[in-house]
């Protein structure tokens, strides 16, 4: 599964994107959350709030329980700053 | 129908977008023209220099999203939305939204829905560098307001107020 990070949670993590294989029992935006925090401090860092983070799937936004079960790429980003 | 929905990094003529809707048309009785530029200060401190990022492929499908829906809602005779991203300056244009109806409350009320999803929705994102050094905008809580005051069916909306 394709990940990509926007913004803030891009310059934390200190990467764009990256291909994961998720373990048996990450089923929702917030478990996959969480399963990044334990990734590592910078994704501890990313995600230390993680009511605050917005998620796409597949381009899309989703709310933190939506079910990952056949995404292709899910995004997470700060509340967005546009227009 | 969908309009023009164009993101770019270079600039775009406000004047030229919206001449381009209504010619050769006499049906269209009312255009409304906003732009939103970078603005030279940010909280009292002068604003060198800005930076949009975007989400290619979402940043277009949300803002297709948003025309469809705002071409649902009022009778549009036509729309433009243009987001620029990349470096921008202080007094560069950032985004522009036109809507063309035949009277001219459809066109005003299809303009500030579209700008209040933009704010709020479409994938964006502003870094700004000032005089008090570089960091990324946060969102402000009014904009989520202004978003949420198009939920809903206008009558409902009115009846629960």
């Amino acid at each position: 599964m394709k990940l990509r990070y926007f913004a803030w949670v891009r310059e934390r993590i200190g990467k764009p994107e990256e291909d994961v294989d998720l373990p048996a029992g990450v089923a929702t935006v917030a478990d996959l959350m969480d399963w990044l925090s334990d990734r590592g401090d910078e994704y501890a860092h990313a995600f230390d709030n993680p009511r605050v983070i917005r998620a796409a799937i597949d381009q899309a936004h989703v709310k933190s329980d939506a079910v990952i079960a056949g995404a292709r790429e899910i995004a997470f980003f700060p509340p967005m700053t546009g227009g | 129908m969908t309009g023009t929905i164009r993101l770019q990094r270079e600039p775009f003529d406000a004047a030229h977008e919206a001449a381009k809707l209504v010619r050769g048309r006499t049906d269209i009785g009312a255009v409304v023209t906003f732009t939103g530029i970078c603005r030279g200060e940010e909280a009292g401190a002068p604003l060198l220099a800005m930076t949009l990022e975007h989400y290619p492929g979402m940043a277009e499908a949300e803002v297709t999203r948003h025309v469809e829906a705002a071409e649902k809602r009022w009778p549009l005779l036509g729309v433009c939305v243009i987001h620029r991203f990349g470096h921008l300056s202080p007094g560069d244009e950032i985004v522009l939204v036109v809507t063309a109806a035949a009277h001219r409350q459809d066109a005003f009320a299809a303009a500030e829905f579209l700008m209040d999803y933009l704010k709020t929705r479409a994938p964006f994102w502003k870094k700004i560098e000032s005089a008090r050094g570089t960091g990324w905008v946060e969102a402000k809580q009014g904009d989520d307001a202004l978003a949420s005051r198009w939920v809903g069916n206008p009558r409902e909306r009115a009846a629960a107020e």
